[in-house]
């Protein structure tokens, strides 16, 4: 595609670029350095929709949030100094999680760049570790083919943040000829190589004689749209599956073969097949410490298939006996007719006699109807229950997020937003808004603890402000529930700045406009969510829930993931 | 096991690029014991030469990093026996120190070193060689008044035959297109 046009200002092609590119959303804030963007966003509004969040982090999470759920990078456009620092967490969170994201920043004129004029800040040298692309804009002429640049390098290969600070003379500047084409390549970038015959070769005979084959899921799946590949391949071999964090609802919860999430707080199943199968399938992850356990004790016995886009990634932890550089989706298209179909039924009872003991042990508790304690696994599974399919789930971090993994059942079409690699509180309720902002049937489940809540909470007001359908539910246990796990563990209960003194949050997001409820009882639980989804547009739902529950299974410190501990008393 | 390495880095002539690199060493705590930058062979293209001293999975792992930015065409490691290395040195020496027998000139001759300057207050002498050899020369001046001393990043050739245009050809060969 190509549009040409002459005599516009460096603003007004940036806002032409931005519609070039399909975009239809920005998140941001206006200040000094980019209002010459905000004006051309004017005359554009009838195609560009625009945000206005309480803070820049906001901006980046819900652009984070928009890109999930639209399959698309998102877009966040702030100003210079404090406007582009403020963006820094959420940069570096895109950046851990892979989630495209194109952040445009204004910034002082050229001439006064270097001396310390009023709200200039380095952004281009500071988010040089958190981005995966960066660039200065100072001349109206570079705009297109930097803007069109920073697209394709955020959404191809794997996906990352990209930073394009704008100087303010470049946004003003007249351009006698704008010509917009969108970018195919770059010389020194090669985002997607094809997956080596060889390698994809020795996998198939891998896994064609393997007697326990175990396959592992991560973010690419979901970012190479590859959930029907994935599922095809486990079923004809009968292989279990299993979820990263960043991988859940890759494959449905339901599913006979699905044993559950890897990791830290992960399932029972997931965790004991990793040190049990003879063929370890990993596809489209990164073996995180989360992940992993102690590295020297994790799948020892296992040969490691290792599907990965990002050759970096290659051997950086767990050695791969196969290792093939590839999008995931290319290199299953590839390996799927040449794999023969197996029963593994022995396997697959071992599987099922996991699940069983990890129902029995951890699900009764945590699920139980009849306890006079509400815990957080039953608040979760009750809003599951009840939630439509197609439902985007928003997490933030802690103890809520490790109960949203394990208890939410993703169906077919349902997916797990949420802050993996950084780990980031107040993640969740900036990133429903961008979810929300392309999901207007009101399908967004936002899960947070008191602690994430109040790092964002100003975003209510965007929440107020677009009507933005957002079914917030807030797990409160006036703690920072984590923090006071890991105190509880491993410092021998010295609680410590963990506790929370909390203002009445239904006051104040009654403040706002939007309904708000809270309750404290198990008999008010399903009642109290059937009317947040009954309740058209925003809802927030507060849930008292037990002060002193832990999360389990926990993987000890130090130890490998078959070592997991399914409660305290083991 | 820690070995001296030199990372050999072709690249677009791109303003940060230097900086998008170092930081990936200062991030791994890794010292860089040597930098050179410069127009390489080819169009628009520059190289990095930068000699570090690590394991060598560490190495490995920050060539990867390397390659993976944007801007970066190629990232090559090799082992100190798999590169020719040189670098050139600078030395000003007071004359006043030289005295009226010949044993400075004597011992520029012998080093291969070579005069490039004469003041009235000072002359420069030019030494070219690797990292021992300039050491060397250095320690033999002791009994002069060296006033200033500099010495470059190394270059290196390699020994194996790859071109980079045969690398990167085969890189978009490898490539896979939407």
């Amino acid at each position: 595609m190509e549009t040409i046009k002459s005599g516009i200002s460096g603003a007004e092609a940036v806002t032409l670029a931005l519609i070039e590119e399909g975009v239809d959303t920005v998140f941001g804030y206006p200040g000094g350095s980019n209002l010459p963007i905000y004006d051309s966003f004017f005359t554009h509004k009838d195609k560009i929709n625009h945000i206005l969040v309480r803070h820049e982090q906001g901006a980046v999470h819900a652009a984070e949030g928009y890109a999930a759920a639209a399959k698309k990078p998102g877009v966040c456009m702030v100003t210079s100094g404090p406007g582009a620092t403020n963006l820094l967490t959420g940069i570096a969170d895109a950046q851990l999680d892979s989630v495209p994201v194109v952040c445009i920043t204004g910034q002082v004129n050229v001439s006064q760049l270097g001396y310390d004029a009023f709200q200039e800040t380095d952004v281009v040298g500071f988010s040089m570790p958190v981005t995966k692309w960066n660039y200065q804009i100072t001349r109206a002429s570079e705009i297109a083919e930097t803007i069109a640049k920073a697209f394709f390098i955020a959404r191809s290969g794997r996906p990352g943040p990209v930073l394009i600070d704008i100087t303010k003379n470049a946004q003003n500047e007249i351009i006698e000829n704008f010509e917009y084409r969108k970018c195919t390549g770059i010389r020194s970038y090669h985002p997607k190589l094809k997956p080596q015959e060889d390698a994809l070769n020795e996998a198939v005979m891998l896994l064609n004689n393997a007697k326990r084959p175990f396959m592992v899921l991560g973010h690419g799946v979901l970012l190479s749209g590859c959930k029907s590949e994935v599922k095809t391949l486990a079923e004809k071999l009968n292989m279990p599956v299993a979820c990263t964090l960043l991988g859940l609802s890759s494959i449905e919860s339901s599913h006979p073969l699905f044993a559950g999430m890897v990791g830290l707080h992960g399932n029972l199943a997931a965790n004991k097949m990793t040190n049990e199968c003879d063929v370890l399938l990993a596809v489209g992850m990164r073996f995180a410490d989360r992940v992993t356990g102690n590295v020297q004790k994790y799948a020892p016995q296992a040969k490691v298939i290792h599907i990965e886009i990002d050759p970096s990634e290659i051997n950086k932890v767990i050695a791969a006996a196969v290792p093939i550089v590839s999008d995931a989706k290319s290199a299953l298209k590839k390996i799927l007719p040449l794999t023969r179909s197996s029963s593994h039924a022995s396997w697959i009872e071992k599987m099922n006699a996991y699940k069983k003991q990890e129902s029995e042990t951890v699900f009764s508790r945590d699920l139980d109807k009849n306890s006079k304690i509400l815990r957080m696994g039953r608040v979760v599974k009750a809003v599951s229950d009840m939630m439509p399919e197609g439902t985007v789930i928003v997490t933030d971090v802690g103890q809520n997020q490790m109960a949203s993994a394990r208890y939410f059942d993703y169906k077919k079409n349902d997916f797990l937003v949420t802050s993996g690699g950084l780990g980031t509180m107040g993640f969740a309720l900036p990133a429903s808004i961008g979810a929300s902002s392309i999901k207007k049937d009101g399908a967004v489940v936002c899960v947070m603890g008191d602690g994430g809540f109040q790092m964002t909470m100003e975003e209510l007001g965007a929440v107020m402000q677009y009507k933005l359908p957002v079914k917030m539910v807030l797990l409160n246990n006036n703690f920072l529930g984590m923090i006071r796990q890991l105190q509880e563990l491993y410092y021998s209960s010295r609680y410590y700045f963990g506790e929370m003194a909390n203002p009445d949050f239904v006051k104040i997001v009654e403040a706002y406009g939007i309904n708000a409820k809270k309750i404290t009882s198990q008999e008010d639980l399903e009642p109290a969510v059937k009317e947040m989804f009954d309740t058209p547009g925003p809802y927030f739902l507060e849930v008292q829930v037990e002060k002193s529950e832990n999360i389990y299974p926990v993987i000890p410190a130090g130890a490998g993931v078959d070592e997991l501990l399914l409660s305290p008393e083991n | 096991m820690k070995h001296k390495y030199t990372l050999l880095i072709y690249t677009e002539n791109h303003i940060g690029l230097l900086n998008r690199i170092s930081i990936i060493f200062t991030r791994h705590k890794v010292n860089i014991e040597s930098l050179n930058t410069s127009p390489s062979m080819g169009e628009n293209i520059h190289s990095f030469v930068i000699t570090i001293i690590t394991s060598r999975d560490k190495a490995e792992h920050l060539r990867k990093l390397i390659e993976k930015q944007v801007e970066v065409l190629k990232a090559f490691i090799y082992e100190e026996n798999q590169v020719i290395a040189m670098g050139v040195a600078l030395f000003k020496i007071s004359t006043s120190s030289i005295g009226a027998n010949n044993i400075l000139e004597q011992l520029i001759r012998s080093s291969s070193a070579r005069i490039i300057a004469v003041e009235p207050e000072f002359i420069v002498v030019e030494k070219t060689g690797t990292q021992d050899d300039i050491k060397n020369f250095l320690d033999s001046l002791s009994g002069f008044d060296v006033r200033e001393f500099i010495q470059s990043g190394r270059v290196v050739v390699t020994r194996p035959m790859g071109k980079l245009t045969d690398y990167l050809r085969q890189m978009s060969e490898m490539e896979e297109k939407d």
